[in-house]
């Protein structure tokens, strides 16, 4: 069984974020860089398949500048087969959809079984692309699964998707995308084996001409960027526990009109 | 209605729009309208079908049908789009809930517009909307805009103003014919959560959370005491407890747990890390009670107080309790 995983190379959480001048990106100097975290649990969830399977490749993709590749290495690191970059200054402006209709380009050429995504990217939080791709592809997807299990002979998925108030499962035929979250699993550090390993797999570039996905104005726009305005100074209430206690309830009447 | 702004109706799967509705169409109508609701569901009451009207919505599309419940994406989009191209609405927003937020997604893709998800504020620049979202773990606003209608984006909750109810207000309902896919999801099971008693994290008004000062498992019950002394209160926590096992995921808050904007968050024994200041920064008032003056959370708190919280909970829900029977 073939599966893809498609992930994305963001900023580590705890990076400062400085607005560049444009304003319209960030000053990417001193920025760490990491595969977006619920994207892990998409690759830990593909390894795991293959394992249980014995069997299969874990295909990961990605789209973004040079410097994702470091994502896709890591990737390879825990344990994918190989890896697919797609890596044009084409897709530099690349909203949602046209991430997604370059992901479906490489899917439909792929033929994988299911393709694992992440919730969501934790840089822009759109979480749109698996449900679009899903949608380009004409495929069924689930969203945020907590579980999954593939049948023997590869062709139903049984996950349960979490949804306010609990879980709903759901029997998914095959071929179909599902989008992974935290409680799915725990993904995997790399061992220095898997990372010496990473070094030897392949990673293809694809341009867009490749996959005959033409450049095309993005539906949705990027106007600004702007920083979070400040919130208005705090107060640190003082006094013995009991005091503050009847302070702070006055003030959430009183001032915040809160309660 | 061409050039309409449309809703897209969350309900609680009885058959009752939730209140998160109410900012939907309020802030559908804020923008200009004509505002109109759009209802997928197995089942539709009149005491539903009246709260839309209320709350401003001038004409109900309602599309009642057994497979449209549970949500499942490929039976929805196909009907939303179908009614999309007959009506040639303006716009489409929804809540950010699990399923819009995939629904939403994916019925754009199939219309070829744009989404923008997890807005915060809307505007209109003549003949533009344009949205405010959050991103970098909410420590930067994206301001984004459409190529072309429909506008097609989720409002997280508790952010807008609430439409005010009028009540006797009427609408018609229109029972649109379309064609609704068998689907090839096949549902199995729901499995409840166990119920604390307390509404759901995203919906909630008011949300205690416990970091790792909370100790452990056996001392969120201080918090549930609590929440259940002030109206409509949740409890969450941060990801340190969750990672520790003290509370299930579904309570995390957090960039890889729940955003919440709540009126009021109140942090117990919370460190404040980015990653958990990405999902409750939007809060209107936040409170921090911590025994460490140092604890980042202070810088974002309206009110701190530096104290052991296992003094300060239960000296709060006395004051609470006398505060909220006196009033």
């Amino acid at each position: 069984m073939k599966i893809l995983v498609a992930v994305k190379q963001v900023p580590d959480t705890a990076t400062q974020v400085k607005i560049a001048s444009d304003p319209r990106t960030i000053d990417t100097t001193g920025i760490t860089w990491i595969v977006s975290p619920y994207d892990e649990f998409a690759v830990e969830e593909a390894l795991r398949i293959r394992e249980r399977r014995g069997a299969g490749e874990v295909v990961a993709v990605t789209l973004g500048p040079e410097r994702a590749k470091e994502a896709l290495r890591s990737c390879l690191a825990m344990g994918c087969d190989r890896a697919i970059h797609l890596n044009d200054p084409a897709w530099a402006e690349a909203d949602t959809l046209a991430t997604a209709r370059a992901l479906a380009a490489v899917v439909e050429r792929e033929a994988p079984a299911l393709v694992l995504c992440g919730r969501q990217a934790i840089d822009d939080d759109m979480g749109a692309v698996p449900a679009q791709l899903a949608e380009l592809l004409g495929w069924p997807c689930l969203s945020w699964i907590m579980e999954e299990s593939v049948d023997a002979d590869g062709t139903v998925v049984r996950a349960a998707r979490q949804v306010e108030g609990g879980l709903e499962v759901f029997e998914v035929p095959l071929p179909a995308v599902l989008t992974c979250q935290k409680g799915l699993n725990e993904p995997r550090y790399p061992t220095l084996k898997g990372i010496m390993g990473a070094k030897k797999k392949e990673i293809r570039d694809v341009k867009a001409a490749d996959l005959g996905v033409g450049a095309t104005a993005p539906e949705l726009t990027l106007l600004t960027l702007e920083p979070l305005p400040p919130r208005p100074p705090g107060r640190i209430i003082q006094g013995d526990v009991q005091t503050a206690v009847k302070e702070l309830v006055r003030a959430l009447r009183e001032e915040a009109k809160v309660i | 209605m061409a050039d309409a702004f449309w809703c897209l109706v969350e309900d609680d799967r009885q058959g009752t729009p939730k209140r998160v509705m109410a900012e939907v169409l309020g802030e559908a109508a804020r923008l200009g309208g004509p505002v109109e609701a759009v209802w997928l569901t197995d089942r539709a009451s009149e005491e539903g079908l009246r709260h839309l009207a209320e709350w401003g919505a001038s004409r109900i599309w309602l599309c009642e049908h057994p497979a449209l419940a549970p949500y499942r994406g490929e039976v929805w989009v196909p009907v939303l789009a179908e009614l999309v191209q007959r009506e040639t609405p303006r716009a489409l927003f929804g809540p950010v809930t699990s399923r819009q937020r995939e629904c939403l997604a994916r019925l754009a893709a199939r219309l070829g517009v744009g989404l923008a998800a997890d807005c915060v504020a809307l505007a209109r620049d003549g003949d533009r909307l344009v949205a405010t979202r959050p991103v970098y773990a909410g420590k930067v606003l994206a301001k984004v805009t459409w190529a072309r209608p429909p506008w097609i984006a989720t409002l997280r909750p508790n952010v807008f103003r609430p439409a005010e109810a009028q009540a006797g207000r009427t609408a018609p309902v229109e029972r649109p014919a379309v064609t609704v896919p068998e689907g090839r999801l096949r549902f199995v099971e729901r499995r409840e959560e166990v119920s604390t008693g307390l509404p759901e994290l995203t919906e909630a008004e008011i949300v205690l959370s416990g970091g790792r000062g909370m100790k452990g498992p056996e001392n969120y019950v201080l918090l549930e005491e609590l929440a259940r002394v002030l109206p409509n209160c949740a409890v969450g926590a941060s990801r340190a407890a969750v990672d520790a096992g003290w509370r299930p995921h579904r309570f995390q808050i957090g960039q890889t747990g729940r955003t919440i904007s709540p009126k009021l968050y109140m942090g117990f024994g919370v460190s404040g890390a980015i990653q958990h200041l990405a999902g409750m920064r939007t809060s209107k008032v936040i409170v921090a009670v911590n025994k460490d003056p140092e604890a980042p959370i202070f810088k974002i708190a309206d009110y701190g107080i530096v104290a052991d919280l296992f003094e300060v909970v239960p000296a709060l829900t006395e004051e609470f309790k006398r505060l909220l029977e006196r009033s």
